[in-house]
């Protein structure tokens, strides 16, 4: 479980976050929604240690993330993957190299048992025969597999994504959030995943909560997003006019 | 990692520098003997001069200087390139969440594998200066074979082999801290990093010359 506490976060006279309080749970697909500028990154850095909040406090589970040291700090890093936007692929290394990155720098396992743990991380994620590749002789959703495989090397209890399908089509995109989904119920950690994908939202958020204009604007489920009347969440939603299109002629007499 | 990291700047420095510091050494060391011929041509001072002249400017300025200002070019703005290309692509902030102490890992290689190679460069390039300062004017008979090596050999001062090390080292220091500083740092896109290559660049040449002159001061005091 991820808590995060009254965080806000100012940049010169702008205030990006306004106070948000939510509880991200374990077991859980947990997904920061909102519009592009409504802060949710900046939350996400927040949570994941890449900005420190200007007020507020973080708790993974019992402990304080933003009063550890260096130590604690290293140690908490071990338990926490991150899925990067872009992917973040090292360019110089073959992807058995970025996968076996995190084990090169918080393991003293021997280069074999490094090896099996990436043949097995890529075998979660479908992907095998690909180890000595570069990440720019594979697509962007195999690069984005490896990014999870890298992520989840070192099995990690809090699983961070970033816009996992940016840039990806349909199809791929519910592989990715489907990926994301087993991982998340397989090892029962706690997965927090930022996007602005409605099929991201009706397919696995089993906790979100809508960021607008830096205020939490809404929290629910998938379920509960379609018969909700909050009109920020309505605006999101529905900013399609295809999708628009549907529920209306979905909901008029027949 | 961290020592495959420093081989792997080290080569990139040193090997990846070399052709660039032979160019630039020959034609240094042949200009300084031609035009130092021409300024002493009719005058009463021997032609072995031009020899001693050649070796000790090579030695204590034209070297360490010229070469790292077109280091600073060359390996200054790939580094900052290098970096801010990582910090856009978000790699630093990947390889914190991954617990790795990012400027010590990405900065320190290269600032231990430029001052332990770029030092070498500079012999190099003395070196080369030397010849290149013979292949100029020897076979086009300004001077002879032999009052160029009496030149070359005469008045040596091994001191200014010292100063020639020091500024090495000071101006290698300056040219990767700066650069990686640079790029370490950047924000914003494509735009931004190159205008941070760009000052990683022209920092660093103004930051060499400042040093040059202290160095000189000092060392001379």
């Amino acid at each position: 479980m991820i808590r995060c506490e009254n965080i806000r976060k100012t940049f010169g006279e702008q205030e990006v976050l306004k106070g948000i309080t939510f509880t991200f749970e374990k077991g859980k697909t947990n997904l920061i929604i909102g519009k592009s500028g409504a802060g949710k990154t900046v939350l996400l850095k927040i949570l994941v240690g890449l900005m420190r909040p200007s007020e507020g406090k973080v708790w993974y589970d019992d402990i304080d993330f933003c009063n550890l040291n260096k130590a604690q700090l290293r140690e908490l890093r071990m338990k926490v993957g991150m899925l990067f936007q872009g992917n973040a692929l090292f360019d110089s290394m073959t992807i058995e190299q970025n996968i076996r990155f995190p084990m090169d720098m918080f393991t003293h396992m021997t280069l074999k048992e490094k090896t099996d743990r990436v043949n097995l991380c890529l075998e979660r994620v479908s992907l095998t025969g690909v180890n000595k590749k570069y990440p720019s002789e594979i697509s962007g959703g195999m690069q984005k597999r490896v990014g999870i495989a890298r992520a989840i090397v070192l099995n990690p209890l809090y699983l961070f994504c970033d816009e996992p399908n940016s840039g990806l089509d349909p199809q791929t995109s519910i592989t990715i959030d489907e990926l994301i989904a087993d991982i998340t119920k397989d090892n029962n950690i706690t997965t927090i995943i930022n996007t602005h994908d409605m099929n991201s939202v009706m397919e696995i958020g089993e906790n979100i909560c809508l960021i607008d204009k830096g205020y939490l604007s809404w929290s629910g489920s998938k379920d509960q997003v379609l018969s909700s009347e909050d009109e920020h969440l309505h605006d999101f939603i529905f900013a399609s006019p295809f999708l628009q299109k549907l529920i209306d002629g979905y909901n008029a007499p027949h | 990692m961290y020592y495959n990291e420093t081989i792997r700047q080290m080569y990139d420095i040193g090997i990846g520098s070399l052709p660039i510091v032979f160019l630039i050494s020959i034609f240094i060391g042949a200009v300084t003997a031609v035009q130092f011929y021409y300024q002493m041509d009719g005058t009463l001072i021997p032609p072995y001069y031009i020899g001693y002249i050649v070796r000790d400017m090579t030695i204590i300025e034209l070297a360490p200087t010229i070469t790292c200002l077109v280091l600073a070019g060359k390996v200054g703005s790939n580094m900052a390139a290098e970096l801010g290309g990582m910090r856009q692509k978000e790699h630093i902030d990947a390889m914190e969440i991954m617990g790795v102490n990012t400027s010590s890992y990405l900065v320190m290689p290269k600032i231990v594998a430029a001052i332990l190679v770029i030092p070498l460069l500079v012999c190099v390039a003395a070196l080369v200066s030397i010849i290149g300062a013979y292949l100029a004017a020897v076979p086009t008979g300004l001077f002879s074979t032999a009052d160029y090596i009496k030149g070359i050999r005469s008045f040596f001062v091994p001191y200014n082999v010292f100063m020639m090390f020091v500024k090495a080292i000071v101006f290698a220091y300056i040219l990767t801290g700066v650069s990686c500083y640079q790029g370490y740092y950047v924000k914003g896109g494509s735009i931004e990093l190159g205008e941070a290559s760009t000052r990683a660049v022209v920092y660093s040449d103004i930051l060499i010359l400042l040093a040059d002159y202290i160095i000189a001061v000092v060392l001379t005091a």
